[in-house]
């Protein structure tokens, strides 16, 4: 598309874009809240990044959108962008001074223009920012114009220290539990962030081997079959025994992390049959799995005093339950389609949280009170038997419930049954006229995955021990559809990274742990216009969202052009 | 005959009747049991239906954004519930600075009108932003995309807005003027819900009149009906669309002022619920259509504050009113089975389902 405005104006639209984020960033309070939170100790914060990172990066939109060639002119649009961020920033902070922002926003606070004024008096550090902002239009300007092999090194190089650096907490917790690895790499870390030379050496290691890289083939491809086959026994081999011993490596916390990401991955890979699979949006998802919770709860929980059966006896149970909803909710709601259907199984999840909040269901219920003393899951006979209580127990019970649902899934996408979904999921009608019956393809994926979410909410009850409405709301149905979104909507292992990346980092950064809403509805915004078929893509989907961008395979041009 | 007969009713249409007439059953008993009791009288059976006109009225002007917005783009936007919220959660703050001076009692209807008018145009800046950001880049783009967009930049808005304001309770200070009741008769008739019954229908009126009879609501029903040709005819589609999401926005704007005159509390959250119910409105007036809004908003209101007393109170289910919300989604649900197109709706051809 042709740009309509003139480098100038660019470079002034993208200067005020950057500093309107880094304002709108900094009222939502993630600046203040990150500023603490060290990528490399005491010289750069994660909040910092957050305020320098929306500048730089309109810069990069400022010369890449400008139509000057000439080095210089590259230079001074950067600057001028980096330049109107930093006066926005300015801009705020002044009106500040002026006006009391803070009865309006939160965070408009005198700690905010402390840290925009790098912790110096107002005056002269407000000045500094705006002399770094310039500096950084510039350095990105300048960066442009490397050759190709430093460019690729030195964004390597930023990239892992900022990872590396974000990561501080958990490789700092896991350093202290493993005192002889440590003394290796104790050096490199103080309080959970990134020493100055440690980040240096990071930087030059990474950096240097980006450099090294560049340009060379690849890692040579195995083609014998027989060598194939054993590297990837091997790595499955492998990863399974990292899986068992993961609880004990990483400790306690960790471990409950691990059995929270291990449950949304559980419930992602149910959604991932509805909506990735069969295309049918399904926002009530929650509902089920309250069914299968609640089902356990008032089956074992001797507090209610119905059944008082035990956590086994009353699995079946509780799954049966939850795939019989979903059959009940499957059926009404076949015609719809997109929209309609999404709205329909949202008001169904609410339906669900309604009542059982209700007085009216209460003596069964327990209503707000919520159901306790839910019986764990005893494992083993007679004297051999454990009741899976700590985290670590029960991390082995979720483990095991991920690899037979996954298993499952697997085996379901590459049957036939399989290919229906995802035939009705590309065009309905076609897929009808080819003879499908799309009732049943539909209903067996709505209550596949609402067995699925049901495993889930047996699984949870059995971990919490005790259960409240609250823990069913509708933000779980956009947290599961948020993880298999980012990771790429009917992609199996597009679940576990999605759930790794959306579960398990938030709870590895604590300050994020505010924002986290904030930063999925951010995430599905932006995996939509940028990357729609997810992180780890199926290939299909892939072939769909980027046709024209790659070529078609090889068989095209072997086919004669007869027309 | 019977052969044709047999392969149009399948076993979910049966399915479907069975559930639909057991509901149908357990209302009707509900209703004859409640109205035998004989627990309510008639004047409070007269507070209710104002009470949920007064609700409708709400409903009806943010189903508006829905209906306009469905009407061009055949999408739900499903960031509305925020961009409603967005309005009267800026405006408790000129709210209560108006108060702290004393302008309000003194000036009550200008003061209103400034804090009207400030929800209207932040919840219009909302619509457009979100419009600019979430929606445009997408026009084309699968049907399920734009969707779990809407969704992200609801998510995304809510969390910014707690950001600025903070995760709690904003009171909107009482308005004198607004205090107390007029006597029809002898039946009291509160003038809160009395200005936000008439509020709601000027304000429906005049969006009625924008959309049928001014040239940008004409341009917008040819934007709707076709694209491509309402471009080759010269209108900037990309304007209209950008003017429906403002005209959306404003009237949700309005509607928090008006709902926050009945719950005079603000918080983030604030926009979903009544956001769910706007749009359950809206598909049963019919989506797409201004009037068939209005009326579905109308419906809702009484069945919402009517229901739970007439139909499950004769059943002997306690606090009713805690499942108002859950007639509410069962009546969409309903909706969409039985008649998709709403009320007033035309039958929606495949392509708009």
């Amino acid at each position: 598309m042709q740009n309509q405005y003139t480098d100038w104006k660019q470079a002034l639209r993208s200067g005020l874009l950057g500093g309107a984020i880094t304002v709108l960033l900094s009222l939502i309070g993630i600046v203040t809240a990150f500023s603490n939170t060290y990528i490399v100790n005491k010289v750069i914060s994660f909040g910092e990044l957050l305020i320098v990172g929306p500048i730089a990066a309109l810069s990069l939109v400022a010369i890449q959108k400008a139509r000057a060639r000439h080095p210089g002119l590259l230079i001074l649009t950067a600057i001028i962008s980096g330049l109107t961020s930093g006066l926005v920033i300015l801009a705020l902070a002044g009106l500040g001074q002026v006006i009391n922002l803070r009865a309006m926003f939160l965070n408009a606070s005198n700690d905010l223009y402390a840290i925009y004024a790098y912790k110096q008096a107002l005056v002269p550090g407000l000045l500094l920012r705006l002399l770094v902002s310039g500096l950084v239009g510039a350095l990105v300007a300048g960066f442009t114009l490397l050759p190709g092999r430093i460019k690729a090194a030195i964004s390597q190089g930023l990239l892992y220290v900022i990872l590396v650096g974000l990561m501080g907490r958990l490789i700092g917790t896991v350093l202290n539990t493993w005192g002889f690895v440590a003394i290796l790499f104790k050096w490199m870390f103080v309080a959970n962030s990134l020493s100055p030379i440690g980040a240096i050496f990071l930087f030059l290691l990474t950096g240097g081997l980006a450099y090294w890289r560049y340009g060379r083939p690849k890692t040579k491809q195995i083609t014998d079959p027989k060598k194939q086959k054993l590297v990837r026994w091997g790595t499955l081999g492998g990863f399974g025994l990292l899986l068992i011993f993961l609880p004990n490596i990483l400790g306690m916390w960790f471990s409950e992390i691990l059995d929270n990401v291990g449950l949304f991955i559980l419930m992602g890979l149910g959604l991932n049959i509805v909506v990735g699979f069969a295309g049918l949006l399904d926002l009530g998802y929650v509902a089920f799995y309250a069914i299968g919770a609640y089902t356990i709860g008032v089956l074992t929980s001797p507090e209610l005093g119905f059944f008082n059966l035990t956590f086994w006896q009353a699995f079946p149970i509780a799954l049966i339950m939850a795939f019989l909803a979903g059959v009940l909710l499957g059926l009404p709601i076949l015609k719809m389609r997109g929209d309609y259907l999404a709205i329909v199984t949202l008001g169904f999840g609410e339906i669900i949280r309604i009542l059982v909040l209700s007085d009216w269901l209460k003596p069964w219920l327990g209503g707000t009170q919520g159901i306790q003393r839910i019986q764990r899951p005893v494992v083993g006979i007679g004297e051999f038997s454990i009741t899976l209580q700590s985290q670590q127990q029960l991390y082995y019970l979720i483990l095991a419930g991920i690899v037979l649902v996954a298993f499952v899934a697997v085996r379901l996408r590459d049957s036939r049954l399989g290919r229906t979904w995802m035939a009705l999921r590309e065009d309905e009608d076609v897929a009808v006229a080819m003879g499908i019956n799309h009732v049943a393809t539909k209903l067996t994926a709505f209550a596949m995955g609402a067995l699925f979410s049901g495993i889930g909410g047996t699984l949870f009850a059995a971990k919490i021990g005790s259960i409240y409405p609250s823990s069913f709301q509708f933000l779980v149905s956009i947290n599961i559809l948020s993880l298999i979104i980012v990771g790429g909507m009917g992609s199996i292992p597009g679940v576990f990274v999605g759930a790794l990346a959306l579960m398990g980092l938030p709870e590895l950064m604590r300050e994020f742990a505010e924002y986290r809403y904030l930063f999925y509805g951010a995430a599905l915004v932006a995996m939509m216009l940028t990357k729609p078929e997810g992180l780890w893509p199926e290939a299909r989907h892939r072939l769909e969202f980027h046709e024209e961008e790659t070529p078609p395979p090889e068989e095209s041009e072997a086919v004669p052009e007869s027309a | 005959m019977f052969r044709t007969w047999r392969q149009k009713i399948t076993m979910t249409d049966i399915m479907v009747w069975i559930i639909g007439l057991s509901i149908a059953v357990v209302v009707i008993w509900g209703t004859i049991s409640t109205l035998q009791s004989g627990k309510y009288s008639a004047a409070s059976w007269f507070d209710l239906v104002i009470k949920g006109l007064a609700l409708g009225g709400v409903y009806a002007l943010i189903a508006m954004g829905y209906t306009l917005v469905y009407g061009i783009l055949r999408m739900i936007n499903f960031a509305h519930s925020e961009v409603f919220m967005s309005g009267p959660f800026t405006a408790v703050f000129l709210a209560n600075a108006l108060q702290s001076n004393g302008f309000l009692s003194r000036q009550p209807l200008l003061g209103m009108l400034a804090i009207t008018l400030l929800s209207m145009a932040v919840s219009m800046s909302v619509a457009i932003l979100v419009e600019r950001v979430a929606y445009r880049p997408l026009r084309n783009a699968p049907r399920l995309v734009p969707l779990i967009t809407a969704i992200g930049a609801s998510f995304f808005l809510q969390y910014t807005f707690r950001g600025f304001y903070g995760s709690g309770f904003e009171a909107y200070p009482t308005i004198e003027a607004l205090n107390g009741y007029w006597r029809i008769g002898a039946i009291p008739l509160f003038k809160t819900q009395a200005v936000v019954i008439i509020a709601a229908v000027v304000m429906m009126f005049l969006l009625y009149a924008i959309v049928m009879w001014s040239k940008l609501g004409k341009a917008m029903r040819a934007v709707s009906e076709d694209k491509e040709a309402a471009a080759l005819m010269g209108i900037d589609v990309d304007a209209i669309i950008v003017f429906t999401f403002a005209l959306g926005g404003a009237a949700a704007g309005a509607g928090g002022i008006l709902y926050i005159l009945q719950f005079p509390v603000v918080h983030f959250y604030m926009g979903f619920i009544p956001g769910l119910k706007a749009f359950t409105a809206a598909v049963l007036g019919g989506i797409g259509n201004v009037p068939g809004a209005f009326l579905g908003a109308m419906v809702l209101g009484l069945l919402e504050s009517v229901g739970p007393n007439l139909f499950l109170d004769g059943l002997g289910i306690p606090v009713a009113s805690q499942l108002k919300d859950a007639i509410a989604f069962i009546i969409l649900v309903f909706i969409l089975i039985f008649r998709p197109s709403g009320i007033l709706g035309e039958r929606l051809s495949q392509t708009k389902v």
